[in-house]
C-alpha cells in the first residue's frame, strides 16, 4: 500500500503529463488544419497533371518509343521502395503502420528473389527499417530542419529518384505513405510511381485526340513525366503530413483521457486512505481516553 | 469588347489565379503566344518568363513563372507552373538564387543532353533577370 505522500506525488506527476498531452493535442489540431489546407491547395495541380498525362499516355500506349518512365525498363528485377514517414513519434500507429506495410512488401519481394532498395524519407522510418534492412537502404532524406513543407522538398526527393532511375539502378519504384482519410483514420498506402500508372477515363481518351501539341506530343510527355514524379511525391508528403497530425491529435486525445481516468482513480484511493487514517487516529484517541 | 474566358494559374502549392479574362500572354517554349477566347485546343510547354493576364475588367496583372505547361481549350486556359509568383513580389535576390542553383546543377550534370537543357534554362533565367526587374 503506497503511503499518502507517494499517492500525492503520483497524482501531481500524472497531472503534469496530462498537461503536456493536452498541449500537444492542441498544437497538433492547429497544425492539422494547416496541413489539410496545404493538401487541398495542392490538389488542383495534381488533378490536372493527372488528367493531361492520362490522355497523353493513352495516346502513347502502343508506342515502342515511349519514355522509359511510362513504359518501364521492361524488367521487374530491382525494386525501389520509397518509404515516407514522420520525423517524430507520439502519433499512435502512424509510423508503424507505414513501416509494417513497407516491410511486408520488402519481404515478399525478397522471397521472390528480387533485389530491394529502400529510400527512406523521415527519421522514424529510417530508424526502424535500419534495424532489419540495413544493407537495403540506399539513401536517407530527412526534413527535420524544414518548418513548412514545400514543393522544393518533394523536388529534392524526386531528383534523387530520377537520378537513380536514369542510372539504371532500379526498374520499379513504389511509394509508401499514409493516405489521409479523416482525423481518426489514416490508411497506409503503397503507390507505384515508376513505371507510371494513370486512371484513364473515357473522356480523357476522347479529348486528347483533338489537341494540338507544341512542341510535340513526345517532347511534352518527356518533359511532364519527371515533373509528375515530383508532383506525386509532393502529394504523398502532404497527405503524410496531414495524416501525421491527425494521428497525433487522436493519440494525444486518448492519452489525455487516460490521464484523466488515472487521476480520478488515484484521487479516490488518496481520499480513502486519508479517511482511514483519520478513523485510525480517532480510535486510538478514544480507546486511550477509555483506558483511564 | 472581346469575349471573356476562364483562366487558371496553378502552382503545385496553390491556386494563384482563377478568373475571367479576355487575353493572356504565355511564354511558350516555341515563342510567346497570346491566348484569346475560342482558341483551338493546344498543349504547350512554357519556359521561364512573364505571364501577362488581362482581366475582364480591363486591368492587367503580371506573373513570373518558372517552367511548366499550359492546357488551352476553347472555353478556358489552365497554366500549370512549376513555380509562380506575382511579378511585383519577385526580387533580384530570389532570382539570383535560382540562377545559382541552376549553375550548380549544370556543374553536376552528367549527360550532355541534360546539361544543354539546364544551360538553356539558365539563359532564360538570366534574360529574365535583365528584363523583369528594373535596375
Amino acid at each position: 500500500m503506497p503511503s499518502l505522500k507517494d499517492l500525492k506525488n503520483r497524482i501531481a506527476s500524472v497531472k503534469a503529463t496530462q498537461k503536456i498531452t493536452k498541449a500537444m493535442k492542441m498544437v497538433a489540431a492547429a497544425k492539422l488544419r494547416r496541413a489539410q489546407e496545404a493538401a487541398e491547395a495542392a490538389r488542383p495541380y495534381a488533378e490536372r497533371m493527372n488528367k493531361v498525362l492520362a490522355g497523353l499516355s493513352a495516346a502513347n500506349a502502343g508506342n515502342a518509343e515511349a519514355p522509359l518512365l511510362l513504359s518501364g525498363t521492361g524488367k521487374d528485377q530491382v525494386h525501389l521502395l520509397i518509404v515516407a514517414t514522420g520525423e517524430r513519434g507520439l502519433a499512435g500507429g502512424f509510423n508503424s503502420s507505414i513501416i509494417r506495410l513497407a516491410r511486408d512488401h520488402a519481404l515478399k519481394l525478397l522471397s521472390q528473389g528480387k533485389t530491394v532498395k529502400i529510400l527512406t524519407v523521415g527519421r522514424k522510418g529510417n530508424d526502424v527499417l535500419r534495424r532489419s534492412f540495413k544493407e537495403n537502404i540506399v539513401h536517407y532524406i530527412t526534413f527535420r530542419e524544414v518548418k513548412q513543407l514545400g514543393f522544393v522538398q518533394a523536388d529534392e526527393v524526386a531528383h534523387k529518384v530520377l537520378e537513380m532511375f536514369n542510372a539504371g539502378e532500379f526498374d520499379v519504384a513504389t511509394l509508401f505513405f499514409a493516405r489521409f482519410q479523416s482525423v481518426i483514420s489514416q490508411i497506409a498506402t503503397a503507390q507505384q510511381i515508376i513505371p507510371a500508372k494513370f486512371e484513364t477515363t473515357e473522356t480523357a481518351n476522347a479529348s486528347s485526340a483533338l489537341y494540338e501539341y507544341e512542341p510535340g506530343e513526345q517532347e511534352i510527355l518527356e518533359d511532364l513525366l519527371p515533373k509528375n514524379i515530383a508532383v506525386q511525391i509532393f502529394r504523398a508528403l502532404l497527405e503524410n503530413n496531414a495524416s501525421f497530425y491527425g494521428a497525433q491529435m487522436s493519440a494525444m486525445d486518448n492519452a489525455t483521457r487516460n490521464a484523466g481516468e488515472m487521476i480520478n482513480k488515484l484521487t479516490l484511493s488518496y481520499n480513502r486512505q486519508r479517511q482511514a487514517q483519520i478513523t485510525k487516529e480517532l480510535i486510538e484517541i478514544i480507546s486511550g481516553a477509555e483506558a483511564l | 469588347m472581346a469575349d471573356a474566358f476562364n483562366f487558371e494559374l496553378v502552382s503545385p502549392e496553390r491556386l494563384l489565379v482563377s478568373e475571367k479574362v479576355t487575353e493572356v500572354v504565355i511564354p511558350a517554349t516555341l515563342g510567346e503566344m497570346t491566348v484569346l477566347a475560342n482558341h483551338a485546343p493546344t498543349m504547350t510547354t512554357i519556359k521561364p518568363g512573364v505571364v501577362s493576364v488581362k482581366l475582364a475588367s480591363g486591368q492587367v496583372s503580371k506573373y513570373v513563372v518558372f517552367g511548366g505547361f499550359a492546357d488551352i481549350l476553347p472555353t478556358g486556359c489552365t497554366l500549370l507552373a512549376e513555380s509562380a509568383v506575382p511579378a511585383s513580389e519577385l526580387t533580384r535576390e530570389t532570382l539570383q538564387r535560382r540562377i545559382e542553383t541552376t549553375q550548380a546543377e549544370i556543374n553536376k550534370a552528367q549527360s550532355d543532353e541534360h546539361k544543354t537543357k539546364l544551360e538553356q534554362f539558365l539563359a532564360e533565367l538570366t534574360h529574365l533577370n535583365g528584363a523583369v526587374i528594373p535596375a
